[in-house]
């Protein structure tokens, strides 16, 4: 079952082009033309480069960028272009944990009310009391124990590992149905990213949540996503189980991705595929299939012809004119 | 890759216990906090420090006007044989009264003038800003001086004019303060919770901007204190109410300069002098003591952001 439906979903940033004759608008393709879904209870892997449009895709699922088109459904209802009380009942729903954990919480705020303060805005939680039992309850269920430690401080006496334990503790106390998690550990030491990839693990298994879970690094989604979706430029080019992904890729931005992955066993290390070329801009989107300047396997056609997304086998979609053709397999 | 790098800055102590020790340790701050106590104190306690009542009828002999001072009178007489201390210590009651209250009319009207044009941005913002700008360039002087004048001279209407006079510079900076916190990432999380414009601008806001308006009600009230004396020698002071202003006006215009009663003269300008230089150091102080709390703040931002450039 889905709980989050996209549809051919864009968002177009308008920036000016500064000519000295005249002022040109241009627009920036962050997200252009990205169709999923989010099911209930997985975690979804959003892999990409930076600049991508992870985090854009991330922020207009929770209307704090309004999409430019297409469609985007909770459960089944059509949240695209909500405002007043639906978002804000969908806020309560979907969290987000974002990339950085020094600067999403207010520094003159005390833990306990930055995880209380979700509960202040719904008004939930009831007595005094009540909020600061379950607040004591997120931050524990957040891995922040003893809760009562950590509740008058305030985050800059904190690590960022348990800073970012508290965003999530802060996202916990709504008990939302989706978590999306924006590069939550790209900012921390290597050594607690783990610690909060098991947390959130964790949290998949107790309680059910999905996540989607945006990361540039394909590495630190293997062992524990159930789908993978790679973005490129603005656009899903490849979405199929874990395993699929890791071991037939068909795309071959997809293929370049995991060729430059460490690899334990050195026996089965690939080919490194190094791209040619930087990531053209996302004002001026390369004609036909936007992955083609950069493309290993490039055929004329790919000049001319955006690509359409096309299940290349079961529950695997790619978008690519080449993928699958025998020459093309190894 | 992106390692933490912690900052070498010992951690800002938090509370008003950390922001005590940290005041404590700085001589401008205390001597202008000590200065100010001081005229608050005699202000409060006016009665019992006068020598004699400044409202008090009294017989005046022609050895009374401009009498120097003596034992008895120790800052001399003024042209109507009363007391100058005990003018004085009242007087400072009104300098007081009217550089806080005043103060607090601008800083309300700056502060929401620039919090709202800052937030919400856009049209609004263009309007205010407009707005503000006019403000600035119409001089504060002869704008207070005509409706003033146009109006009673009562220390109401005083207050009320000095008030809606000095606003301008607070809009400006509580605005850019503003536009500098709601990009801050932690503003785009309180969305994300659900948070309306008011809970934002309560919780998140206001609190980030709070540092610096404490350091500017200092500065304005000294700006107010100012206007009020410019006021009051110009004439322009409530003729039931003694203020240090009114004793220059009365000085000038009565011939203590040709009477040689420096006394008269110098009193009330020290006192005027006193106040303004408490507040002045007084609000550089504060902004040493908060600033570096506030940048650590955004220290506690900065190895992140140092990881950002690493790690992206
Ligand atoms: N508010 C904005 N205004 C203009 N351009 C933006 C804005 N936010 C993001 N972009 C642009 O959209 C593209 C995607 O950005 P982002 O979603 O942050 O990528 P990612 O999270 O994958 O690194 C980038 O080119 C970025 O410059
Ligand atoms: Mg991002």
């Amino acid at each position: 079952m889905s709980i989050i439906q996209v549809q051919n979903l864009r968002k177009l940033f308008p920036t000016q082009k500064a000519s000295l004759w005249q002022k040109e608008e241009q627009f920036v393709h962050a997200i252009d033309g990205v169709t999923f879904e989010l099911r209930q209870g997985e975690v979804l892997a959003l892999v990409g480069e930076s600049g991508c449009g992870k985090s854009t895709l991330a922020l207009t699922l929770m209307g704090l960028e309004r999409a430019t088109s297409g469609h985007i459904f909770f459960k089944g209802q059509e949240v695209t272009q909500g405002r007043g009380r639906d978002l804000k009942q969908l806020r309560r729903q979907i969290q987000m944990v974002f990339q950085d954990p020094y600067e999403s919480l207010n520094p003159t705020m005390r833990i306990a009310d930055i995880v209380a303060e979700p509960l202040m805005v719904h008004g939930l939680g009831g007595s005094k009391a009540a909020r600061m039992e379950r607040v004591v309850q997120a931050l524990e269920d957040a891995g922040l124990k003893p809760a009562g430690s950590f509740l008058h401080r305030y985050p800059h006496e904190l690590s960022g590992g348990q800073r970012q334990r508290v965003v999530i503790a802060g996202a916990l106390v709504l008990e939302p149905t989706v978590l999306l998690a924006d590069e939550p550990v790209s900012m921390l030491d290597v050594s607690i990213r783990a610690e909060i990839l098991n947390l959130l693990a964790d949290l998949r298994q107790s309680r059910g949540i999905s996540i989607l879970f945006i990361t540039h690094d394909l590495g630190t989604v293997a062992y524990f996503a159930d789908r993978i979706a790679v973005m490129y430029l603005g656009r899903i080019v490849e979405l199929g189980e874990t395993a699929q992904i890791l071991q037939r890729p068909q795309h071959p931005y997809t293929k370049a991705l995991l060729s430059v992955m460490p690899v334990p066993n050195p026996r089965l290390r690939r080919e490194r595929i190094i791209l040619q070329g930087e990531t053209p801009n996302p004002i001026q989107l390369p004609t036909g299939c936007r992955f083609h300047p950069r493309c290993p396997i490039v055929q004329p056609h790919c000049a001319q012809v955006d690509p359409e997304w096309r299940e290349i086998l079961p529950a695997h979609q790619v978008a690519c004119h080449e993928a699958g053709r025998r020459d093309n397999n190894e | 890759m992106s390692a933490v790098i912690t900052s070498k800055a010992p951690p800002p102590a938090t509370g008003f216990l950390g922001f005590w020790h940290t005041f404590r340790r700085n001589k401008m701050a205390v001597v202008g906090l000590f200065m100010l106590v001081m005229a608050i104190l005699t202000a409060l306690f006016a009665p019992q420090l006068a020598p004699y009542d400044p409202k008090a009828i009294t017989r005046v002999t022609i050895e009374d006007i401009y009498a120097r001072p003596s034992a008895a009178h120790w800052l001399g007489k003024d042209d109507a044989g009363r007391d100058v201390l005990s003018s004085f210590i009242y007087g400072s009651r009104v300098s007081l009264i009217v550089g806080f209250f005043a103060s607090m009319i601008s800083i309300f009207i700056g502060g929401v003038i620039g919090i709202v044009a800052g937030f919400y941005g856009g049209r609004v913002e263009n309007l205010l800003m407009r707005f503000t700008d006019v403000m600035l360039v119409i001089p504060d002087l002869p704008l207070t001086v005509v409706i003033v004048a146009l109006t009673k001279p009562s220390l109401f209407n005083i207050i009320f004019v000095i008030g809606i006079v000095g606003w301008t510079g607070t809009a400006r900076l509580v605005r850019s303060q503003t536009l500098a916190v709601k990009e801050r990432k932690f503003v785009l999380r309180a969305r994300a919770i659900g948070a309306g414009n008011l809970h934002i601008i309560r919780y998140h806001i206001l609190p980030l901007v709070l540092p610096l308006l404490v350091v500017n009600t200092v500065l304005i009230i000294s700006l107010a204190i100012l206007n009020e004396s410019t006021l009051s020698f110009l004439g322009l002071s409530d003729p039931t109410t003694l203020s240090w202003g009114q004793m220059l006006n009365f000085a000038f215009t009565r011939g203590a300069m040709s009477a040689g009663a420096w006394w008269v003269l110098v009193t009330p300008g020290l006192g005027i002098v006193w106040l303004v230089l408490g507040c002045t150091l007084l609000g550089q102080g504060l902004e040493q003591v908060l600033n570096p709390r506030l940048e650590a703040h955004h220290l506690a931002a900065g190895p992140g952001m140092v990881a950002r450039r690493l790690g992206d």
